[in-house]
């Protein structure tokens, strides 16, 4: 997509700060949002991420406007639009499955918010035909909308809602309905997109890939509540919760307690009294259930016969092989330690002579550096 | 050869319909056809001879009937839109699920004969009683005034009887129209009366154009309401055509008024989908 037509030439900074101030919303007895709040910084491509019905599709309509919040503010760009319809909002939305109308030509679906805002007749012809050619679509301004592909219909909808130079883009799962190759592409063109307008794009996908590949900042939502929000690294490596840690890539999760703290240092203790050490700017909670947590892709996994010469390393865990699994760049084991507990390794692939894999039944060490170790709350569910 | 057998197989499953529509449709009509040129009278009987004066003469005699037909079906489907469309919209978009029930009210009255409703109408709207007594108190029918025997009392009861036929067809439209559409007009800006205006009635267009065939067809060729409802004033071509073919005997002129029905409401028909735009319309549907 060229950048010409898209952007702005008015718009010079980024717009499109988006606030909630303790937002609730309820149907009736049941709670969907719980007292959220949350601020969204101009300009950020923010993802909402979360299992279906966990409030972050609920979360993006109060935004669009298509929900009301029981309680609570909505500001965008500080003004209050919480209570405002629809057509009064500067924002547009890129539909699930896109919702182009289906009795107008593509060109009169780009250029219908244009016309509503009762911009001149020329005005509203010219800019949509560039937001189609941005979107190299121009050679089928006169198609009706059913006879394009997918992915064309994406790209249609994407200009049909930012030729209109909204303050934000709420995206709803826009490339839920595409097959993986095209929605591969397409993330790479609306985070370019995103690049060249500079507003706020707000995405909701249930993809944690997707969230990671496309946004700034993560939302990860659970039960109407944002569980945590930051980038996808801060996520991945320090996640503060059990839902987090599980949800943002795969962890291995042991109930444990906090047993003391030397300033850099905090050792936690495992239910079967295995000690382990982890930084303590890693340990999100030392009180309430907790689970002492490292990536599978962190974990060493040794033969036991190598014990002998592995006298320094620390935070082991003995275990047995359950299963395991090849998956190309890596091998996967599934491993039962002394007191009972699923853990997860992943072995890469790039020894020069890769020894023979584990079998099952084989009693091994695992061991990971203790800078990899972090400590979560654990919520009601996991 | 083996092939052409297989091609032969959806024809096979066609016939039972097609000897239907040969036996039943095309036989009578091709024969209608001959009588609308006979001439003759009946105590001699009537012979072909390809007597087009037929045609001409009967929609002479008639014209008025005619005209009357054409005005009372085009203000009963006016009417019929005018109620179908909140009352399908409303079971489309609000009723949940009260929408088989409330179905099942517009689709009642089919359960009994059109002669009986129209006499139950007959009995309501009757000169002496408590409707038309009401009618006369508040001023809006004079003393001597009646309901029955009026132009309103044949529309109102051709509106009544095809009411059905226009809300089911609008119902199905708009019940499958995406609500997300709606939510996409008002994003981009529309307010809810031009979101209904730009997006809702073109995508109900199918409906309107279904219902409004669906009730201005039977009813151009509507009898029963005239003859119960009405007077010789109200006679509507379906009148004459019954009274011609079996009270007078005439079968010639009965036949040549059928046969010019159908060709003005073919040409009707036309000239409708072409301002709607049938083509638009199927594009809509698939």
């Amino acid at each position: 997509m060229s950048s010409a037509a898209v952007t702005t030439p008015g718009i010079a900074s980024a717009t499109g700060e988006i606030r909630f101030d303790a937002v609730t919303k309820r149907y009736g007895e049941v709670t969907v949002i719980d007292d959220l709040s949350l601020t969204i910084e101009p300009g950020t491509f923010y993802a909402l991420l979360g299992p279906s019905g966990c409030g972050k599709t609920t979360t993006l309509r109060m935004v669009g406007g298509f929900e009301l919040p029981t309680e609570g503010n909505i500001y965008l760009d500080g003004a209050d639009v919480s209570h405002l319809p629809p057509n009064k909002r500067d924002v547009n939305t890129v539909f699930q499955s896109y919702a182009l109308f289906p009795h107008l030509t593509v060109l009169k679906n780009v250029m219908f918010g244009l016309e509503r805002r009762g911009v001149g007749k020329a005005e509203v012809q010219r800019r949509a035909t560039e937001a189609l050619d941005a979107v190299e679509l121009g050679h089928l301004a006169e198609r009706k909308p059913t006879a394009l592909s997918g992915g064309q219909q994406q790209r249609v909808a994407l200009a049909r809602a930012l030729v209109n130079r909204p303050h934000a883009l709420l995206l709803d799962e826009p490339l839920g309905a595409l097959d993986l190759r095209l929605r591969r592409q397409l993330q790479v063109e609306i985070k370019r997109v995103h690049a060249e307008v500079g507003i706020t794009f707000v995405h909701v996908t249930h993809d944690q890939e997707e969230a990671m590949t496309m946004a700034d900042v993560i939302a990860v939502m659970n039960r109407g509540r944002i569980e945590q929000a930051g980038s996808a690294r801060d996520l991945y490596d320090t996640p503060q919760t059990a839902f987090v840690a599980n949800f943002l890539g795969q962890s291995n999760l042991i109930d444990a307690t906090v047993t003391g703290t030397d300033g850099e240092w905090t050792v936690v203790q495992t239910h079967d009294g295995v000690k382990l050490k982890a930084p303590t700017d890693r340990v999100a909670a030392t009180t309430g259930k907790l689970a002492v947590g490292v990536r599978p892709e962190k974990v060493w996994i040794w033969d036991r016969i190598e014990e002998a010469d592995a006298g320094e390393r620390e935070n082991k865990l003995t275990a047995r092989v359950t299963s395991s699994a090849f998956l190309g760049v890596s091998m996967e084991y599934r491993v039962e330690t002394a007191a009972g507990d699923e853990l997860i390794v992943t072995v890469q692939n790039n020894r020069r002579n890769a020894s023979p894999p584990y079998a099952n039944g084989t009693e091994v060490e695992l061991s990971w550096a203790p800078e990899h170790t972090f400590v979560v709350a654990v919520g009601a569910d996991v | 050869m083996f092939r052409d057998r297989r091609k032969l197989i959806p024809w096979y499953f066609a016939l039972p319909g097609l000897l239907w529509l040969l036996v039943f449709f095309l036989l009578p009509l091709v024969n209608q056809v001959g009588v609308s040129v006979m001439s003759g009278d009946p105590e001699a009987g009537y012979d072909l001879t390809w007597s087009f004066s037929n045609y001409s003469d009967a929609i002479d005699q008639y014209w008025p009937q005619i005209e009357r037909s054409l005005v009372y079906a085009f203000a009963a489907t006016v009417i019929d839109l005018a109620i179908a469309f909140p009352l399908a919209y409303f079971i489309a978009f609000k009723a949940g699920r009260w929408k088989g029930f409330l179905l099942l009210m517009v689709v009642l009255p089919f359960f009994m004969s059109q002669v009986l409703r129209t006499v139950s109408w007959q009995l309501i709207l009757t000169d002496n009683g408590w409707v038309v007594s009401q009618l006369k108190g508040i001023g809006i029918v004079g003393d001597e005034g009646r309901v029955l025997a009026t132009s309103w009392a044949v529309i109102g009861g051709i509106a009544y009887n095809y009411l059905p036929f226009m809300v089911l067809p609008l119902y199905a439209s708009l019940d499958r129209l995406d609500r997300r559409l709606i939510e996409a007009a008002t994003d981009l800006y529309a307010s809810r009366p031009t979101a209904f205006r730009k997006v809702t009635i073109p995508l109900a267009t199918p409906g309107i154009f279904a219902g409004s065939l669906l009730c201005f067809i039977p009813a151009t060729g509507d009898f029963v309401n005239a003859a119960l409802l009405g007077s010789s004033k109200q006679y509507m071509i379906g009148n004459v055509i019954q009274t011609n073919f079996l009270t007078v005997l005439d079968y010639p002129t009965a036949a040549a008024l059928s046969f010019f029905l159908i060709g003005l409401i073919l040409v009707g028909i036309s000239i409708y989908s072409a301002l709607l735009g049938t083509k638009n319309l199927t594009e809509v549907a698939g």
